[in-house]
């Protein structure tokens, strides 16, 4: 089913906290809605799902508008952070709930709870209660409850922040999986952007109630359009430094104090000449090398497979990766590269790209 | 080391052992004029007469025991007076756990017009004593009474009547606690069940209901126990044994005109409790496990 949202509103006397979004999602496509708590993504799911009715706005599904459609009639399933389990009723009840309110015959719905249950790996669970399962199992019984009516539309809320950080993965991969297999359009909310990244089609970036971004995870790290969705995707997060960008002689320097990088052409370019503005770099993209920036190492943060190392450049200070292996310590001198062909400029007013705009 | 930590221990083991007993001392002298009076009240049904806790007979010695305080159970109208009682607890329950149960899911949901400041008037009308209202309810009842066919059930000098007047007075308790009870149950366990294809009132019957099942017992428990001790209200607003609960049939017998028959007093009392302990006896478990497991799992 494919969803549409246009200039979607909602407001709560003068507390907006949805403010004009508009997507569309496609048949069959995994979109996330990722931003901070708070932001409106979970209000954006309500709204969808048909809990909450919207200020103003369009809310369609496959062309149909249907803003005043009760939640019952929208043939959606959801699964919510707190898993929202019936706590009085065994696992098979829960799972079979929607269907006994569709009024189901009894024979089909055996068949399709046992079916539904077998799939998500909790067959053997039907007669427990709940209270008697682990956080993964009610995650997936709460799954199983959200399938068993064949929605078109599937939502989550969440779903993974109460599991520990190793279910959590293996969660992730599942319902990937199990997205793709079924070919339901999902709407997934997450303030996680690791979940995101990994799990989305497209991703709905939201701030302050506003869309800020809505592109497909490559894109959003790549070329993030907002010094938000630059510090917001991407794990350890961007370095951000105050720079002023000239030309010297056909080439482009990024300049601060205690640092002087060349830049690319293509991107020194549309930086050049704008005063004072914010130079942004991914962790990865800054390496340590025999010369080039000085700085001192001021934190080392073992990762395991890697350190991640804050280093002091001037009155600045850069994160990067590091071999381990190299045997860092604080207080170390070192020298810096930086992969500026990977550089990104923002406005430090407006807050947006220099490079990517629309 | 561990040798000398055992010998600590056994050292201090007669302190710790009177530690732990001095709660218990200062607890059972605090209850022990309860349990006196409960006991003279046991004691007295049996006897003659007492002489402190002693059953004696009429000469003074000690001895006396009879069964004559209890012969009001072979005059029938005790058996209605309890059916009465019984009759307004049990309406009691289930008035107020009905009407409680549906309003407080309302005001702890719903957004309606007033809802704040009908949340703000109960809670004044609660603190209104019903001493005050005595007038205006009789009125009330009076004009009940004159309606045809309904008036037979709930108007003056009716069990029913007696049982409404109840019930209202215990609605804005009833109705905060109730509320309250709503407002633990996660918003997510109903959003779920209205994405699943549930109406609203299935969504409250099927899915919140049973989650304050614990706090609706011990609103319930608690009607009772007020319905079956009510006396102000059956009092005033009953004439005559046809209609009285056991109470008011109790206090006959203290009247001011004649002498109270003490013992007599007492067996009839200790006749009231009964139910009152059988009832708690099998809501207790539902009592305890207000806290035991009311919304566990699914939180």
């Amino acid at each position: 089913m494919k969803v549409e949202l246009e200039n979607l509103t909602k407001q709560w006397g003068n507390v907006i906290g949805v403010d004009h979004i508009t997507l569309d999602v496609r048949d069959g496509e995994f979109v996330a809605l990722l931003g901070p708590s708070g932001c409106g993504k979970t209000t954006t799911l309500l709204m969808i799902a048909g809990i909450y009715k919207p200020t103003a706005g369009f809310i369609r599904f496959d062309g149909q508008v249907v803003n005043r459609v009760e939640p019952k009639d929208r043939n959606i399933g959801m699964v919510f952070q707190s898993y929202a389990l019936y706590p009085h009723m065994t696992v098979f009840q829960n799972i079979s709930y929607p269907l006994k309110l569709k009024k189901t015959p009894k024979e089909e719905m055996h068949r399709r709870v046992q079916q539904v249950a077998d799939m998500m790996d909790i067959g053997h669970l039907m007669d427990r209660k709940p209270a008697q399962l682990s956080g993964g199992q009610q995650q997936r019984v709460a799954l199983g409850r959200a399938l068993v009516k064949e929605p078109q539309l599937l939502l989550f809320d969440e779903p993974l922040s109460n599991l520990d950080a190793r279910l959590r993965l293996s969660m992730r991969g599942e319902i990937k999986r199990l997205q793709m297999d079924l070919g339901v359009t999902s709407v997934y909310v997450t303030h996680d952007q690791v979940e995101a990244m990994t799990m989305a089609d497209r991703i709905a970036v939201i701030k302050g109630g506003q869309l800020q971004a809505y592109d497909n995870p490559e894109a959003l790290y790549d070329r993030p359009r907002t010094l938000f969705i630059g510090s917001f995707v991407g794990n350890p997060p961007m370095n951000f430094l105050e720079v002023a960008v000239t030309r010297e002689n056909g080439e482009y320097h990024a300049r601060c104090a205690g640092l002087d990088v060349a830049l690319p052409p293509d991107r020194g370019e549309k930086a050049a000449g704008k005063g004072t503005l914010i130079l942004g770099i991914r962790p990865e993209d800054v390496t340590l090398a025999e010369q080039g920036v000085a700085g001192e190492i001021y934190v080392v943060e073992p990762l395991g497979r890697d350190d991640l190392l804050d280093v002091r450049v001037g009155e600045v200070s850069v994160r990067l990766l590091a071999d381990p292996a190299l045997g860092l310590r604080m207080g170390n001198h070192v020298h810096l590269n930086f992969n500026t062909r990977k550089a990104q400029f923002f406005d430090p007013q407006t807050e947006k790209s220099l490079l990517w705009t629309d | 080391m561990t040798a000398t930590t055992f010998e600590t221990e056994r050292k201090s083991g007669v302190w710790h052992t009177l530690g732990r007993a001095i709660p218990y001392i200062l607890l059972t002298i605090s209850i022990l004029p309860i349990v006196v009076g409960y006991a003279w009240v046991i004691i007295a049904t049996f006897s003659v007469r007492t002489e402190g806790l002693l059953p004696v007979d009429r000469a003074g010695h000690i001895g006396g025991f009879t069964l004559q305080n209890w012969t009001f159970l072979s005059d029938p109208e005790i058996w209605k007076v309890t059916l009465n009682t019984f009759g307004i607890a049990i309406g009691m329950v289930i008035g107020v756990g009905f009407v409680s149960s549906l309003a407080g899911y309302a005001l702890s949901r719903m957004n309606f017009a007033g809802r704040k400041g009908f949340l703000g008037l109960t809670l004044i009308l609660h603190a209104f004593r019903p001493e005050m209202l005595l007038i205006a309810i009789f009125h009330v009842l009076l004009f009940i009474g004159g309606i045809p066919l309904i008036g037979k059930f709930i108007g003056f000098n009716t069990v029913g009547g007696v049982a409404l007047v109840m019930i209202s007075l215990e609605l804005p308790l009833g109705i905060w606690l109730m509320k309250g009870f709503f407002d633990n149950v996660t918003w997510d366990m109903e959003r779920s069940a209205l994405i699943d294809g549930a109406s609203r009132f299935r969504v409250w019957w099927e899915i919140i209901l049973p989650q304050v099942k614990p706090g609706l017992a011990a609103l319930a428990i608690f009607e009772f126990v007020s319905g079956w001790n009510a006396f102000l209200i059956p009092f005033t607003f009953t004439l005559g044994s046809k209609v009285s609960n056991l109470p008011v049939y109790l206090n006959r017998f203290s009247g001011d005109t004649s002498l109270v028959a003490w013992n007599q007093v007492a067996a009839i009392g200790l006749f009231s409790l009964i139910p009152v302990l059988i009832f708690f006896i099998f809501t207790q478990e539902s009592l305890l496990s207000i806290y035991g497991g009311g919304s566990k799992g699914g939180v």
